[in-house]
């Protein structure tokens, strides 16, 4: 047993440390301010160029649609390296990590040949166009519909948590275009145009402050019907393909979210209720040690996965525990820490101790991460229901058509 | 990257789960309960040593099979989750000390009826009084011990004892040759496997490595324990999960509502973070890791958190009938308890994951 690369694995893992170090030298270091949205975006877009003439997108991709046909080790492997340096990041994400291999799962040849590439090479943004206010992780109730008119659809609604809308020129979305069938029937997926008339995108301002996801309106857009991916009413089936590829893309703790060792520290500084030194109390050491357990559990875990990919197997399930894990243990961390730190855990702004600064922030996103990308509840639903084999929840309106249910 | 079992230690995983399945379980583990039940199943035990699990880990030059800590990590855990009534992990912690820390002299006296199924061996620190393995009272002076040692597991049947006492530089091990030892059956909660007290009265014994072999042994110790804790939750919470999917409560079977189903999600949670942990450590052992002892540390404490999170929900998922005497849902709710005091308590060795983690930061400093 060991944590080694295979001789082929290294052999990989070194030509892109190569690679890397000629061609990301000027993402060595973080950027001194982050880049505002039009640098953000243009420097993605460069950057994906540059990947795409050296052979480093679309790692695992079929060569017939543009990729590589690698295996997912050394698309994995090129990740690893590449997280070593401040390269622009996320841009492209959930266009290529999600949407485009729907296009090309289930896209005709027009579409695919018409898309896949601009893609690939970052010249198109996409985005994905699923959840909606009243269907967020009951996604099979979303009531935004198409219409087929000619050899048009049209379609009318509002998406909404759809991240870098703003920045899109593509995204793919899937409508209800058979109410009087049950929910998961009457669905259908299309490819629609971000810049298209009746597409409005408005930002979402978020409990943090920030502003990372857009609700997405449609007022009477118009769909070419060459532009539907897979048969009209399968959009149920077609939208688990791009899940899947979400599960596997939100995972492990974020790059900055302090861990514990954030805490021992911290716990230093701070004295307990007797006088001494936190780092001493029982409970914080109880606490740093659950942080590890948690954090580190997870991350090896990940090897788990990642041993058996690189021997050609396909993982076991264990890997579904990651984010239930992750982002809970993040949210009781800094909350812990504020609480050790009184006053001072409270006092935000110029102000604010930058540590402090950054609990404060993990505090107040790991309420954000334990909902996006699959709620702990919807997780755990899913490790009951496909790793443990318990039956599903009842769903009263399962067999009902959408427009007789209570939900309609 | 190849941070798995071989092949070769899976393979004996298998095989001991198959052959416990059939030969222990439950069943036998009611029947060990009886006051004037045997103190273990020796028709079994032979089985096994024929087997070669006892001799497992001693070296070929011992008349052993020279295998690794990942084959004794398989056959812990197939124990724990067939409660079966042998003296298997006391050996086989037994025999990780004498591998590790003794002579040459030391090792051909006992390894090779160990490895034989002849000499059946435990491991004894828990003292009345004492709560972690760093605090043993238990002296040690002119190769003979005095003090008292309980509970220790597996006393009953057991020919020598792998004693913990405090040296000259600190707490370290001991080997107690039983025949010169007075020794008792004491009561506990779990009611299947039996306990000792072993006394020690100018006993004459052998030191067994040094005081720093002592604490490597912990660490070895509480990997290859908590592989057989992973094995208890394990069977406990494949218990909880077939009750889910049969019983049937307001029209629907249990295992549909969210309360019961997150509960059982949440025991799997933990049993794959304790199971990520333990193969760190059994990594880190067959490597010469520098994380061992921060490795160890977390499979004992993350092993004991999923046992007895798997064992207790057990008893409450099965709501009455969990309760009575009649169901097996009390064997892994009380041998929850003996697994922590097999060596020590979960919040002392919280704190020596801490200690770790302290002494690795300021290595890097």
């Amino acid at each position: 047993m060991d944590f080694n690369d295979t001789p082929q694995e290294a052999e990989y893992r070194a030509t892109v440390r190569a690679w890397l170090e000629d061609n990301a030298s000027e993402y060595r270091d973080p950027p001194a301010e982050s880049w505002k949205l039009p640098e953000f975006i243009a420097r993605s877009k460069a950057w994906q160029a540059k990947k795409h003439a050296a052979g480093y997108t679309g790692i695992t991709w079929p060569k017939m649609f543009g990729g590589q046909g690698l295996t997912p080790m050394h698309s994995i492997i090129y990740g690893q390296e590449e997280s070593r340096w401040h390269v622009p990041q996320g841009l492209y994400s959930i266009g290529l990590g999600m949407c485009i291999p729907t296009v090309f799962t289930h896209g005709n040849p027009e579409v695919i040949q018409r898309y896949v590439p601009k893609a690939l090479l970052g010249e198109e943004v996409w985005c994905q166009l699923f959840s909606e206010p009243a269907a967020g992780s009951d996604l099979a109730g979303i009531r935004t519909k198409a219409v087929k008119d000619g050899d048009e659809w049209v379609i009318d609604g509002q998406k909404v948590w759809t991240s870098f809308a703003h920045a899109s020129d593509f995204g793919i979305v899937v409508c209800r275009t058979d109410p009087s069938m049950p929910k998961h029937k009457g669905l259908t997926m299309f490819i629609v145009n971000m810049k298209a008339p009746g597409v409005t995108v408005k930002g979402i301002k978020q409990m943090s402050g920030g502003s990372d996801f857009n609700e997405v309106f449609f007022d009477g857009v118009r769909v070419n019907d060459s532009h539907r991916l897979g048969a009209v009413g399968d959009g149920w089936k077609v939208a688990l393909t791009t899940l899947m590829h979400e599960r596997l893309a939100v995972g492990g703790k974020p790059r900055y979210a302090p861990g514990y060792e954030t805490l021992m520290k911290l716990a230093k500084g701070v004295e307990a209720p007797d006088g001494n030194p936190a780092i001493g109390a029982s409970d914080v050491r109880q606490k740093i040690a659950q942080t590890y357990i948690n954090d580190q559990g997870i991350k090896l875990t990940q090897m788990r996965a990642l041993s058996a990919l690189s021997k050609g197997q396909v993982p076991g399930p264990e890997q579904s525990i990651s984010k239930v894990v992750v982002a809970k243990t993040m949210q009781d961390l800094a909350s812990f820490a504020l609480d050790l730190s009184g006053g001072d855990g409270f006092v935000a702004g110029a102000d604010a101790d930058p540590e402090l600064a950054k609990l404060q922030g993990s505090y107040i996103g790991s309420a954000g991460l334990r909902i996006a990308g699959g709620t702990d509840e919807i997780l755990r639903n899913i490790i009951a229901e496909r790793v443990l084999g318990l039956p599903g929840d009842m769903r009263p309106d399962k067999d009902t058509p959408f427009n007789k249910s209570t939900a309609a | 990257m190849n941070f798995d079992f071989s092949d070769e230690a899976k393979e004996l995983g298998e095989q001991a789960r198959k052959l416990l399945a059939e030969k222990a379980g439950t069943g036998p583990a009611r029947k060990a309960m009886a006051a004037d039940a045997p103190a273990m199943d020796a028709a079994l035990w032979k089985e096994i040593s024929e087997l070669g699990w006892t001799a497992a880990r001693v070296p070929e030059a011992h008349g052993g099979l020279g295998l690794t800590v990942e084959e004794v990590a398989q056959l812990a855990e197939a124990a724990g989750g067939s409660l079966a009534t042998v003296p298997l992990v006391s050996t086989l912690l037994a025999t990780e000390a004498l591998v590790l820390a003794g002579t040459e002299a030391q090792q051909a006296k006992w390894l090779p009826g160990i490895a034989s199924g002849e000499i059946i061996a435990t491991v004894a620190w828990s003292e009345p009084g004492a709560v972690n393995p760093a605090n043993v009272k238990t002296v040690a002076s002119g190769g003979k011990l005095t003090g008292v040692k309980q509970p220790v597991a597996d006393l009953p049947v057991a020919h020598v004892a792998i004693v913990a006492a405090a040296g000259d530089d600190g707490p370290q091990l001991y080997i107690v040759d039983l025949k010169d030892a007075q020794t008792a059956a004491v009561e506990t909660v779990d009611l299947v496997r039996r306990h000792g007290k072993l006394t020690l009265n100018a006993t004459p014994a052998e030191a067994l490595g040094t005081a720093g072999d002592y604490q490597d042994w912990l660490d070895r110790a509480a990997i290859i324990l908590a592989y057989e804790a992973i094995g208890t939750a394990s069977a406990a919470m494949a218990m909880t999960v077939d009750y889910a999917k049969t019983r049937v409560a307001f029209g629907q079977k249990i295992g549909r509502y969210q309360a019961v189903k997150h509960k059982c999600a949440d025991m799997y949670i933990k049993l794959e973070l304790a199971r990520a942990h333990a193969l760190h450590g059994v990594a880190m052992i067959g490597t010469n890791g520098a994380e061992l002892r921060q490795a160890a540390a977390a499979a004992r404490v993350a092993s004991l958190d999923a046992l007895a999170f798997c064992a207790e929900e057990n008893v409450q998922l099965h709501g009455g009938i969990g309760f009575t005497w009649e169901s097996d849902c009390q064997f892994y709710y009380r041998r929850n308890r003996a697994l922590i005091a097999a060596l020590g308590p979960r919040g002392w060795w919280a704190d020596r994951l801490v200690r770790a983690l302290e002494q690795r930061n300021r290595a890097a400093a």
